[in-house]
């Protein structure tokens, strides 16, 4: 349940999302990704409104969360494959993420035989796979070892160009990374700020 | 808030006015039946419970489908009381019908019969609806599934019927048939009457629940409104709207 | 008409890597041929009654496939996979569907042989090509009505025992459709067409229940 959420992140820039577990970042990142519909209020996305104009948004956005969303019988190939047609992209594009995240040579076996850190790296794969102006990154780098971290860096970091809604265990990370900042506490904003004026005791609040 | 009392005692009159008299004519007017004796009557019951059970379903079905169309709460519960009315009303029917049956046929269930069975079958298909509502927590989903069962089951009565008439031989005296009817004068009279009757009752007993459960809401709105979030406890999870 | 074939390809895909449910089916099936020879006490059975075997065999195989139709996505977050993109919902619908039509006439290729094997007195070729017509009707309805089932039952909290008993009384038309069509095909000497009345029903119920499941499946994935 989210109440009383208003804020405007510009294009290109980073939105950190700050909070203990239930205080609603997930419950937002899936509001944005056109998964969950608004009970009330605007959610405006490059313009469009939700949820009526939901599918217009939707090719624009990428969302990596908890689940890699990948079926665990099928290889990180035929996953991606599956996606990019989806999509309506093409073949290449496919062998060009893998090959970004390091995956080519393993992308083959089926996702289940894979270590999470790999799985992590396939679901990086998915979320960029078309190019989206849009990504919705829920703990990005859980999993992922400094090499991983360092490969997914240009796909899903502030290189990007895309516009970034991010959420982390870490307060400290996200807030290295962020323009605007977020504070969510059981649901309600705490605060809203941009990243240089945050208060290191609020955050502190949120946690506790 | 539509107010679902307006009219509602009008109503009520209206519908136990003319269940008197069709109770009247069902005892004094109309013709005791040569094979089946005093028994027959309760055919005048009897069809009409199942023909006001159908199009309540059906009725159920629409407002489902409203509900699909504007995502506004109120077409939900209106679907909702709708079909568990119908609901009470089938088992009405099926309970006078087996009543029936055994007193003219011997029978307490005839498979052969085409109209039991569709009727049968419908129930069974509606008697799914509370269980699939309670099976759902989240009340906006419960509210959506629940609207597409109303749909597709709604529009299964009808071909419902349709196939299991097409697949038995008839048992079932046929009152009503395409012509629109086979009764003699005095029958048909005492018939329409009761039909009307019933029919009443089923919008009356509508509206009141409707008019219940809409002052139940308002209630509760103007309580939070009042005394804060708080001073309402939450709902328990259930198979009805809220 | 794109996104109904990714779909169906990937389900295909994962049927082939995992292969449960449609060996399933078909052992379900050709099991149920043996219960019914004890149960019934007959060595062969003919007509009516055979018809009745056979579609109620092959229902409740379907539904064990109807039940399996979206675990893959379930288990595996793979709805979110495909609402998160640019595509026609209702796709979805489309292509479990077709899967599902697809897994029972693969079941039916292997079990219709059997039953005309182990239960069947007549011989089946005279009544095949009629035959065929009356199952893949019925194949429609199952698959049509099968996947709306199961994409409700998907949600609730009852997921296994929701589907058949929403299922089973919706499909009760198509299966009399079934039965009493294919029963005048699987006698000695019998018909070769099956009765009209009954494709006629079998035809009205597919596109009734086509259109309609086609018109709210869209309802029944947005969250």
């Amino acid at each position: 349940m989210l109440r009383d959420v208003s804020l405007q992140v510009p294009a290109g820039s980073t939105l950190a999302v700050l909070g203990r577990n239930g205080a609603g970042k997930s419950t937002l990142l899936r509001i944005l990704a056109t998964l969950l519909r608004p009970h009330a209020g605007d959610v405006l996305v490059f313009g469009e409104a939700l949820p009526r104009r939901g599918f217009a948004v939707r090719g624009q956005v990428g969302l990596l969360a908890h689940d890699p969303l990948l079926y665990r019988d099928l290889s990180g190939r035929e996953n991606l494959s599956y996606h990019a047609r989806l999509h309506d992209i093409g073949p290449d594009r496919v062998e060009e993420v893998l090959e970004a995240v390091g995956m080519r040579e393993r992308a083959d076996e089926p996702v289940r035989l894979l270590s999470r850190g790999l799985v992590q790296r396939l679901a990086v794969c998915r979320t960029v796979l078309h190019a989206p102006s849009l990504l919705l990154l829920d703990e990005p780098l859980a999993n992922l070892d400094p090499a991983a971290t360092e490969l997914v860096g240009p796909l899903i970091g502030r290189d990007s160009g895309a516009t970034r809604v991010l959420t982390s265990h870490d307060p400290q990370a996200a807030l290295a990374e962020a323009d605007v900042v977020l504070g969510l506490e059981d649901g309600r904003t705490a605060f809203v700020t941009s990243a240089d004026k945050v208060d290191a005791a609020a955050v502190k609040r949120l946690y506790v | 808030m539509t107010t679902y009392g307006r009219g509602l005692r009008g109503l009520s009159l209206a519908a136990a006015a003319t269940i008197t008299v069709a109770l009247a004519l069902v005892f004094f007017y109309a013709p005791l039946d040569a094979d089946q004796g005093f028994i027959q009557k309760i055919f005048y019951i009897h069809v009409p419970l199942a023909i006001t059970a159908l199009c309540g379903f059906v009725f159920g079905g629409v407002l489902g489908a409203m509900y699909l169309r504007t995502g506004e709460r109120k077409w939900d519960i209106r679907s909702y009381v709708a079909i568990h009315m119908a609901l009470i009303f089938g088992v009405g029917t099926l309970l006078t019908g087996t009543i029936w049956a055994k007193a003219s046929w011997g029978h307490w269930w005839v498979w052969s019969d085409p109209t039991l069975t569709s009727f049968l079958i419908v129930m069974l298909l509606f008697a799914t609806y509370q269980p699939l509502r309670f099976s759902i927590e989240d009340p906006e989903r419960q509210s959506r599934y629940a609207s597409v069962f109303a749909v597709v089951a709604g529009a299964f009565v009808p071909l419902n019927f349709i196939a299991v008439r097409a697949a038995q031989q008839y048992v079932h005296p046929r009152v009503l048939t395409l012509t629109g009817g086979n009764l003699p004068g005095s029958m048909r009279l005492t018939f329409l009457v009761s039909l009307v009757g019933i029919a009443l009752l089923y919008v009356t007993l509508w509206k009141y629940e409707m008019a219940a459960k809409s002052t139940r809401m308002q209630v509760r709105a103007l309580r939070r409104a009042l005394l804060g979030e708080d001073s309402v406890a939450p709902l328990k999870r259930s198979a009805a709207p809220s | 008409m794109r996104t109904v074939l990714t779909v169906l390809r990937k389900d295909l895909l994962l049927e082939l890597r995992g292969f449960e449910t449609l060996p399933a089916m078909i052992l379900f099936a050709i099991v149920t041929f043996v219960i019914f020879h004890f149960g019934l006490n007959q060595d062969t059975i003919d007509g009516q009654l055979a018809a009745g075997v056979l579609t109620v065999t092959l229902l409740f195989a379907a539904m064990l496939g109807i039940n399996r139709l979206f675990v893959a996505e379930r288990e595996q977050g793979g709805f979110d996979a495909f609402l998160l993109a640019p595509v026609d919902r209702s796709a979805l619908l489309v292509a479990k569907a077709t899967a599902l039509f697809l897994f029972l006439v693969v079941l039916e290729v292997i079990a219709v042989p059997a039953f005309g094997l182990l239960l069947l007195g007549p011989s089946l070729a005279h009544a095949l090509p009629g035959l065929i017509a009356v199952l893949a009707l019925g194949d429609v309805a199952l698959a049509v009505i099968g996947t709306l089932v199961s994409a409700i039952a998907v949600q609730t909290r009852a997921r296994d025992l929701i589907g058949p008993i929403i299922g089973l009384p919706l499909l009760l038309p198509a299966l009399i459709g079934m039965a009493r069509g294919a029963g005048p095909l699987l006698v000695a000497h019998g018909s070769s067409s099956p009765p009209g009345k009954w494709v006629a029903i079998l035809a009205l119920y597919d596109v009734v229940f086509a259109l309609l499941s086609y018109a709210v499946f869209d309802f029944l994935l947005e969250d």
